[in-house]
């Protein structure tokens, strides 16, 4: 199997090493060489954060660069906007529909982009979700992070039971049941 | 079958000293070294620390090796020049039981000050340097250190960068051996480095670094993998991932020990292919000795000495690609920031109010460099605030630090800022200190230390008093301020600064991410009694987003009620709700 290129990006403190745990957990579980590399350090501290899986028959790079993202998960637009050009040709953009504004733009500094998901569109495969509303709805809006994870299954090649089951493995005991809930919400969105 | 686990870099370092039969660790965190500890303390069977500082740590690994244990110390780049007064004379007096030490360059300044290459503080030091390329390897690499370590007498160092340190893959299991202590003798001849000693020990490494050239041409982590001869590299680490990815094809002399290089090996290797690549990460360190020897090959003319490689750059730059994929342009950066309720913003916004200058040091307070805090001025160093600021008074006068004062966070203040603080005593200096005590290590994940009163193994302990301890130093005015009183901390900057002598503050409130931490309420914004002034805007909290209007949302599940915002509010248009 060619090998398969993810990139998971976001705002520091999001709580994207836990899907990438989860990812790498089912890859895993379905027996390829993975590799995932993460930042840990001072850009946790609200900033651009991004973590690679790479998964196949044999994986040397750790890293997914330009033009190679299979999916991109974006946990929030601009993110999504930064990243963009790491994904190949016909690669799928999964962009959970949040805007945070950084630094830069709340100093007015800069600008945050009008119409992301517009732009993005025209040049990518993109779908979008409103994660953190998908959450609040059943309940617990920390739990959004697993409902991109649910949109982002759809567009992978494991199977859900095989999602649901890494999720029971990865996620505190107490948090399984929300957990399973807030996947299915975006597998099914 | 063997088990198989997916491991980070640094859990797999923690799991080769575990194997390999360690019996002490002792590190000071620091990104990307620091889950080498924090996975270490799974293991009941090391005793592992924190020390105050890595020059203790390494210490501290040095004394187990001489009473004829495995040890080890772990540190980043930076963390190795703190340590490097042990290191150079361990080089001396090498080793008893195995002794290694783990060190984390950071290639991209990821997470650091400067992008220094650990290969080039060994070769002064004359210690080996043992270079993983993944996880698996990181693992094994740690066993190879430990044997290395005793059968050639000498302190081996672990070097690691970033993106192995933090990159995960799969790691084979295999049983902790625990090797029998060497026996303790006494021998200062060997283990006390006087000049009499020391001359004869110098030879010991000479000689023992010329035989370790020599016969680590046989050592199975140096493998020469011989395919199309018409492209050969000399790679090591994380980059002969690169090549493997770009150029399968191609042949490769993969480096385990990347000092002392192994001559033989490499003139071997380059007869035998037509065009040599020399592809390493940071310095030239293998390609400027393999040029010494007369060999023609290219490295730095093609590839950076700055910044992460990748498999791109081997393909633009030896395979002529031109890469897809054009990034969005003039999107707002988004570089890190201080947390909601953190402490060190509304302390922050003191000295920013009172238009200070702040001598600055390691830590997430670093941060308070940038917009819109701008209040340090300077950053050196782990501990450099109190002395650069010392530094300062001595050439300019006492009236001239009036507008400035030093921030150190408490661990970095136990690591070496105690030591400058002593010298502003000492020296009749009449500096200010702000020692931002968030009872913890914050930047690189919430470490303890002397003075939180924890240790790494979770054991509580008698915390050392940083109030004490000034006061023991000698410094009269000692004042402790809750760090989110600002009307407290101005009226506490003012008096002390205004002074003639050493005073420090310390700003007290622990860090916002700590898991003890509980955030009853949070801030409401009314926008009613708004009048947009921006006031509460000023020290840049994230939860806080002006509105369209003028007005003020606050966004709940960022916001935890530290009320800075509401304390700068001047109409009452911010209160405080229970959750």
């Amino acid at each position: 199997m060619e090998t398969k290129n993810i990139m998971i990006v976001g705002v520091g403190g999001q709580g994207t090493l836990l899907t990438s745990r989860i990812l790498g957990g089912i890859i895993q579980a379905a027996g390829y060489d993975v590799k995932l590399s993460e930042v840990h350090g001072m850009a946790q501290r609200g900033g651009s954060v991004v973590t690679f899986v790479r998964y196949g028959d044999k994986v040397y790079e750790p890293i997914v660069e330009e033009g190679q993202a299979d999916v991109l998960i974006a946990f929030e637009r601009l993110e999504a906007m930064r990243y963009a050009h790491f994904l190949k040709k016909d690669g799928v953009l999964i962009v959970n529909d949040q805007r945070m504004d950084p630094m830069t733009v709340v100093t007015g500094a800069a600008e945050y982009p009008e119409d992301i998901l517009g732009t993005l569109g025209k040049d990518h495969k993109v779908v979008s979700i409103d994660a953190m509303a998908e959450a609040k709805k059943l309940g617990n809006s920390r739990v959004f992070n697993t409902v991109i994870i649910g949109v982002a299954a759809k567009n992978m090649d494991f199977k859900e039971e095989e999602w649901l089951s890494v999720i029971e493995k990865t996620v505190p005991p107490k948090t399984v049941e929300i957990n399973q809930k807030a996947f299915k919400a975006g597998f099914e969105a | 079958m063997a088990k198989q686990k997916i491991m980070l870099g640094n859990e797999a370092i923690a799991r080769g000293a575990y194997e390999a039969g360690v019996k002490v660790s002792a590190a000071y965190p620091g990104t990307p070294s620091t889950e080498i500890s924090e996975n270490i303390v799974q293991y009941e069977e090391i005793y592992a620390e924190w020390s105050p500082n890595e020059k203790v740590a390494a210490e501290v690994a040095v004394g187990a090796s001489m009473s004829g244990a495995r040890a080890m110390a772990s540190m980043k780049h930076v963390g190795l020049n703190v340590a490097s007064d042990p290191l150079y004379t361990a080089s001396y007096i090498g080793a008893n039981g195995g002794l290694v030490f783990v060190v984390a360059d950071d290639p991209g300044l990821y997470s650091s000050q400067n992008e220094q290459d650990t290969r080039c503080v060994a070769r002064a030091a004359l210690v080996p340097v043992l270079e993983p390329s993944d996880s698996q390897e990181a693992k094994d690499f740690m066993k190879e250190a430990f044997a290395i370590s005793e059968e050639y007498d000498t302190p081996v160092i672990l070097r690691t960068t970033t993106r192995l340190a933090h990159s995960q893959g799969p790691v084979t299991l295999e049983e902790r051996v625990v090797p029998e202590d060497k026996p303790y003798e006494r021998n200062p001849a060997k283990n006390v480095m006087m000049p009499g000693m020391a001359k004869k020990r110098h030879i010991h490494v000479e000689q023992r670094m010329n035989r370790l050239e020599e016969e680590g041409a046989g050592f199975s982590i140096n493998k020469a993998e011989y395919n199309d001869t018409s492209i050969g590299f000399i790679t090591s680490g994380i980059p002969y991932q690169y090549v493997k990815e770009v150029c399968p094809e191609a042949s490769v002399l993969k480096l385990g020990m990347v000092h002392p290089l192994p001559k033989k090996l490499i003139q071997e290797f380059a007869s035998k292919v037509d065009q040599l690549y020399i592809f390493e990460e940071l310095e030239p360190v293998i390609e400027e000795q393999v040029k010494s020897w007369g060999i023609a090959c290219t490295g730095k003319e093609l590839f950076t000495r700055q910044g992460e490689y990748s498999a791109n750059l081997l393909r633009e730059r030896v395979l002529g690609e031109k890469i897809e994929g054009e990034a969005y342009e003039n999107l707002p950066a988004r570089p890190p920031i201080l947390c909601p309720g953190c402490p060190h913003r509304s302390t922050f916004s003191v000295l920013n109010r009172l238009k200070l200058h702040a001598a600055g040091d390691i830590g997430c307070y670093t941060l308070g460099a940038v917009a819109p805090l701008n209040v340090i001025d300077t950053t050196l160093c782990m501990g450099s605030s109190i002395s650069s600021l010392h530094g300062m008074e001595m050439a300019k006068g006492k009236e001239y630090i009036k507008n400035w004062v030093a921030v150190i966070g408490d661990s970095t203040f136990m690591h070496t800022g105690v030591n400058s603080l002593m010298n502003m005593v000492y020296n009749q200096g009449t500096g200010t200190v702000i020692i931002m005590d968030n009872s913890t290590t914050g930047m690189t994940g919430h470490q303890d230390h002397a003075a939180t009163g924890k240790t790494l193994k979770g054991q509580e302990v008698p915390a050392i008093s940083i109030y004490h301890l000034c006061k023991a130093i000698g410094v009269k005015n000692v004042v402790e301020v809750d760090a989110f009183d600002i009307t407290a901390m101005e009226k506490a900057i003012k008096e002390e600064v205004a002074k003639d002598e050493v005073s420090v503050i310390i700003a007290c409130a622990p860090c916002a991410l700590l898991k003890s931490q509980k955030f009853p309420n949070k801030c409401v914004a009314d926008s009613d009694k708004c009048k947009k002034c921006g006031m509460c805007l000023k020290p840049g909290c994230p939860a806080l987003t002006r509105n369209e209007d003028g007005t003020i949302s606050i966004d709940d599940t960022m916001c935890n009620g530290c009320g800075l915002c509401r304390q700068l509010c001047k109409f009452d248009a911010i209160r405080l709700e229970e959750r």
